[in-house]
């Protein structure tokens, strides 16, 4: 009954593990900024004018929404593979990673358009201001200002959640822990390791995020509204 | 390539989403109890406790659910004790679920609007009475969209515990693809039924935030 850890022998893999970590960055690098565009876009979308465009924008993030990441990364994995496309792990992990986060920023953008008040726009149509100048200056800038907190938590989430993608072999931070642990017999101590690591990747992103958020949005910073 | 789709396959996969709901069940009572616990002690008179929770709550949030279902599976063999996917899955879950609906049930008491603490403390109300009488009842009803709508979260996390080797809707799947090899169908079947599992809570929970008000949204979990 007594526990013996051993964590010298699991550390000594630490150029995997580091390995692993950075996958890990990378995998959410790319999925955060093509899912920030794209769920920007579901969102724009889901206002549209078009029943269609629309229709399709909100079955895009209820169906994304209520099915679990784990079978979305199966369901691109099987069906690129059925297509004849054959994608590297990192590709496939990318693609279904992009397209979960993609429904929530949808969702979380959505409720920032939502916040921008009418007046604004209208005091804006009333300056002569451009249709693109209206949305860029007026709607999204300030909507995204809006819901910073929301929109940076989810990609955090997004970097935990890339863990799934162990299961479909892209040799991320969980997968070279799955490696390491088979081959140590060391289970315990190596994901001990791992958890560890991923909350130091998600405080070096909650404080990447912080950091950009005051270069981004300087009003904030001025009126000292904490991000 | 053993043959087609047929009815014993589709009861086994009923079978799976049965555990499914099953292992929610477990997630949602057992979280429910220790994130009760802990948004008490996230809002509690002693700093230590305020401290201690906060860093629970932190280290869980921190950790994927995934890493958190392998440390239960191989944390209890490394005790030395042999327990089953199911209790292993439901202690990890428990862990994890209650990290969540700690924090939104912490937002939602400290919601309540500050004089009706102050009222009732003005009244002479013990912190317990308090509690009890005048906050809980009403943070309750701010609580209720929120935690429907992480019931869903819930759901879809379940999937996960497929990979300790429980044999939920997931796993069971995967065994069918086994013996089928048509991926893509199976796991477009195992998508539609989470689907019908969620989406209805989804829906649910919407239509309680609106009843709730508008203004409380931004409480939900991002």
């Amino acid at each position: 009954m007594s526990i013996q850890l051993d964590f010298p022998a699991v550390l000594e893999r630490w150029p995997s593990f580091l390995a692993g970590a950075a996958l890990t960055l990378e995998l959410a690098f790319f999925a955060t900024v093509l899912g920030a565009l794209i769920g920007t876009l579901a969102a724009v979308g889901r206002g549209s004018r078009s029943a269609a465009i629309a229709g399709a924008c909100k079955v895009y993030v209820e169906a994304i929404r209520n099915t679990p990441l784990l079978v979305q990364i199966f369901l691109v994995y099987f069906g690129l593979a059925s297509l004849g496309l054959k994608l590297s792990a990192f590709t496939v992990a990318v693609a279904a990673l992009t397209i979960n986060v993609g429904a929530y920023t949808a969702e979380i953008m959505r409720a920032g358009f939502e916040a921008i008040p009418r007046g604004q726009i209208e005091a804006a149509e009333g300056l002569a201001l451009s249709r693109l100048q209206i949305y860029w200056h007026i709607i999204l800038l300030p909507a995204i200002e809006k819901v910073y907190p929301a929109l940076t938590s989810q990609f955090v989430l997004l970097m935990l959640a890339s863990s799934v993608c162990s299961q479909i072999s892209a040799e991320e931070l969980t997968a070279v822990a799955n490696y390491i642990q088979s081959d140590t017999y060391r289970a315990f101590e190596t994901y001990i390791i791992v958890a560890v690591l991923y909350i130091i990747l998600s405080l070096v992103m909650r404080a990447g995020f912080w950091g950009l958020g005051l270069v981004l949005f300087p009003r904030r910073r001025r009126l000292g509204t904490p991000l | 390539m053993g043959g087609h789709l047929n009815i014993n396959h589709l009861m086994f996969l009923g079978q799976g989403a049965l555990w499914t709901i099953g292992l929610s069940v477990i997630a949602l009572i057992g979280g429910g109890i220790v994130g009760f616990v802990i948004a008490l002690a996230r809002i509690s008179p002693l700093k230590s406790v305020r401290i201690a929770s906060a860093v629970y709550v932190q280290l869980i949030q921190g950790t994927p659910l995934l890493v958190i279902l392998f440390l239960g599976y191989f944390g209890f063999a490394a005790i030395g004790l042999k327990v089953s996917p199911l209790a292993a899955a439901g202690a990890s879950l428990t862990l994890y679920v209650a990290a969540y609906l700690g924090e939104i049930w912490r937002g939602c008491i400290e919601s309540v609007p500050k004089p009706q603490w102050e009222a009732a403390e003005g009244l002479a109300l013990s912190r317990t009475q308090r509690m009890m009488k005048v906050i809980l009842p009403q943070a309750i009803r701010i609580a209720t969209p929120p935690t429907v709508g992480f019931m869903v979260q819930i759901i879809k996390n379940t999937s996960l515990a497929s990979v300790v080797g429980f044999v939920e809707l997931m796993r069971s799947g995967q065994i069918v693809n086994n013996s089928l090899f048509e991926p893509f169908a199976i796991y477009a079947i195992i998508a539609v039924t989470y689907f019908a599992m969620c989406y209805p809570l989804s829906l649910f929970s919407q239509r309680l935030e609106k009843r709730v008000g508008r203004g409380r949204s931004n409480l939900a979990p991002a």
